[in-house]
């Protein structure tokens, strides 16, 4: 007995952080399906979170509606739980009358790009410093699996019986091009890759927006028929290249596969909307 | 002689009904592929998805002739509706909650435009806190957009309301647009016995829409929806009231065409034991099936219990529920939405507005209940009625209660 304290004493049983950061007591057992690769981008936002040394009172998570916009719910954080499609307005107006908190939104392929791309693309050209991670597994979930603006061509959905007919978008190279400074990809089969973006988004100042691919084997999965959770996931591997000192972005893109993971755009120059706002301000009251 | 035949006419129409399990939302679908519209235009959200992924299949399958727009949202779809309609063709689309919410800027400009379009909506509870459950917040939040409402208790009247539903819309004097509403999972979700008509009976009875005037007409070119500032704007909403106002006439019309053709009778509202009722109740949509379960209870105690189903909530059949609580004693009325800074929810409102100017009146008590789901069951419906004889034995009332809430 006595010796098992000691042991106990010597090397101290630490429990993860994510335990630290979710609300266990209150909001377990969570909604999400077995298998969902939704679980891997909350892990690894608190696992970055608790990297950089933030405390749980500095940051607030903003979500909008989907499974996706459920990840808020269950993180003991300042959380606001919003409307499908608007969580960047609402994140903009935290930002805004507090920018020294840390300000993340969560949103799927649906509730970033179809209902809420105006406001995407407009939190982009602002470069406010908010980071965006957007779960993309290009169906709506929530729902039950109606095709979305990221499903791709000829993939089938709940409401695309034979297929889809529209393009889908490219999530990151839509960020770039409305203005985001900082923009990356991941998929959740590259667990510690996931987290490392998420980190390195939260260091970024300026509008970050980190793309994460993920699995919804529930509708996607099953309607495609690309089988369950594991060889979705599995696939993700092959279906991926990470973007490296020796393979840049264009060349990983001329390989055709898929998925080019890793961060593709970085601007330190462009200016962040709040700093801009206090410096038109101060100007302002200067002239008076 | 004419009598019998009338009568055998009848009998095979009915016989050529088909019962069908369906949910409330299987049922709107089942329909809107019978009425088979030009346009679909929708965006997904719990607990209307079904109607339109199941139609979208339909399309998807060549049942229909439909085009089918899968929008990014319902401020789009709405949009999209009215542009379809405004063109000419026939348009529906499919909404509840947040996503009818989204639609507010769209509905007024269909009301505003005469264009009869048919929108089933499940109704559902408006955040926050976020609910998915139903309740009738979202609709009444839509009673003054110049739509016309119509509630239905079940999935054979969400079946028979949007098949007359397009008639009373496209009728040349009504030309309005029209919610037919169920309650979110009770109905919607719910599988029931629904009686189906077969194809060519729905689409002889809708007909083909032919609209007087329309955008794509190239021999008469007009404008819609022009600038109307002091000058005309009021006359122009003014004239919007008109077609309310009569639209009761015509939903009579088609009802009673509805019911030589399908066999199933429809009013403004549908009297549940009233004759000789001491006590009503007031309610909209599934409740009414409790509440009727709780009336044959009373009633078999020897109370005095009626019951009032309001069918059409707008325009309000405010003479016609006068009339039918005119002897009663005490009237209650069941609201499943608050009116929050208002005396009471928005059908109360009405039915004391209906009343007021009636010499003799039955004293009134209003329930909110039911909120975001929550459970109403024939022990709290007989509760209502307990409360209304003790108001009219001690003269004790609480004129707004709620109903099933935790203090
Ligand atoms: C205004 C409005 N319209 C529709 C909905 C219904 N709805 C909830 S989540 C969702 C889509 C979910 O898909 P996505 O955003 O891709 O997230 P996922 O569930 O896949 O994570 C929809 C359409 C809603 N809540 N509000
Ligand atoms: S429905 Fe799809 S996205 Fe939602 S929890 Fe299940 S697997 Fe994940």
């Amino acid at each position: 007995m006595a010796e098992q304290t000691m042991v106990a004493t010597k090397h101290p049983v630490r429990r993860p952080a994510v335990h630290e950061w979710l609300r266990v007591k209150k909001k377990f057992p969570h909604l999400w399906c077995p298998g969902c690769g939704i679980g891997i981008v909350l892990g690894g936002t608190i696992r970055a979170l608790e990297s950089l040394g933030y405390s749980k009172d500095e940051v607030v998570m903003v979500a909008g509606i989907g499974c996706t916009g459920r990840i808020p719910v269950y993180v003991d954080c300042n959380t606001l739980h919003t409307t499908h499609g608007r969580a960047l307005s609402f994140a903009t107006g935290v930002k805004l009358a507090r920018p020294d908190l840390k300000v993340m939104t969560f949103m799927g392929d649906g509730d970033a790009l179809a209902i809420g791309g105006n406001h995407f693309i407009h939190a982009a050209r602002r470069n406010i410093d908010i980071t965006a991670i957007i779960v993309n597994n290009a169906i709506y979930g929530m729902t039950g699996g109606q095709c979305s603006p990221t499903t791709p061509l000829g993939k089938r959905a709940t409401t695309a019986v034979y297929g889809s007919v529209e393009p889908p978008f490219d999530t990151c190279e839509l960020a770039k091009s409305a203005g985001a400074s900082f923009v990356a990809r991941s998929t959740v089969y590259h667990v510690k890759h996931v987290e490392q973006m998420i980190r390195m988004a939260l260091e970024h100042k300026g509008f970050s927006v980190v793309e994460i691919i993920s699995n919804c084997h529930t509708y996607y999965g099953r309607i495609n028929m690309e089988g369950g959770a594991v060889e979705m996931v599995k696939a993700m591997r092959e279906k991926s290249i990470m973007v490296s000192e020796t393979m840049d972005y264009e060349k990983a893109r001329a390989t055709g596969k898929p998925y080019v993971i890793g961060v593709l755009h970085r601007d330190t120059e462009r200016p962040e909307y709040c700093e801009l706002y206090e410096q038109m301000m101060q100007e302002a009251i200067g002239r008076k | 002689m004419a009598k019998v035949l009338q009568e055998a006419t009848k009998m095979t129409q009915v016989q050529k009904m088909v019962k069908k399990a369906l949910t409330g939302n299987e049922a709107a679908a089942y329909a809107m592929r019978q009425i088979n519209p030009d346009v679909v235009a929708a965006y997904p959200i719990t607990p209307a998805t079904e109607i339109v992924q199941i139609y979208s299949s339909y399309v998807a399958d060549g049942l229909v002739n439909t085009e089918f727009v899968a929008v990014e949202s319902e401020h789009s779809a709405m949009s999209a509706t009215v542009g379809a309609c405004a063109a000419g063709g026939r348009a529906m689309t499919a909404t509840s909650s947040q996503g009818l919410a989204l639609m507010w800027e769209m509905l007024y400009i269909a009301a505003g435009l005469r264009l009869p379009i048919v929108m089933p909506v499940t109704n559902r509870a408006l955040s926050a806190p976020i609910n998915i459950h139903g309740d009738h917040s979202d609709t009444m939040g839509a009673r003054d957009a110049g739509w016309i409402h119509i509630f239905s208790e079940n999935s054979q009247e969400v079946y028979d309301n949007i098949i007359q539903a397009i008639r009373i819309a496209e009728h040349k004097d009504v030309l309005l647009p029209v919610m037919v509403t169920m309650d979110g999972f009770i109905i919607s979700h719910a599988m029931e016995v629904v009686e189906v008509a077969p194809d060519e009976l729905v689409s002889k009875f809708v007909g083909i829409y032919k609209p007087d005037r329309y955008l794509l007409d190239i021999d008469n070119p007009m404008t819609m929806g022009g600038l109307d500032f002091t000058d005309y704007y009021f006359e122009h909403r003014r004239s919007l009231a008109e077609p309310m106002f009569h639209a009761k006439e015509h939903i009579l019309a088609v009802a009673s065409e509805f019911e030589r053709e399908f066999g199933r009778k429809y009013g403004l509202f549908e009297e549940y034991r009233m004759d000789n009722a001491e006590y009503a109740i007031v309610v909209l949509g599934s409740t009414a099936g409790t509440a009727k379960v709780a009336v044959d209870e009373l009633r078999e105690q020897g109370v005095k219990a009626g019951m009032i189903k309001v069918r059409i909530f707008r325009p309000f059949p405010y003479d016609e529920i006068a009339h039918a609580v005119s002897e009663c004693r005490a009237a209650a009325v069941l609201d499943r939405s608050d009116g929050l800074a208002g005396r009471g929810g928005p059908v109360f409102g009405e039915v004391r507005s209906a009343i007021c100017d009636m010499e003799k009146k039955p004293v009134t008590m209003n329930y909110v209940y039911g909120l975001g789901g929550r459970d109403i069951n024939v022990e709290m419906i007989k509760s209502v009625y307990k409360d209304l004889q003790r108001a009219v034995a001690t003269g004790e009332r609480a004129l707004v209660n709620y109903l099933g809430v935790r203090d």
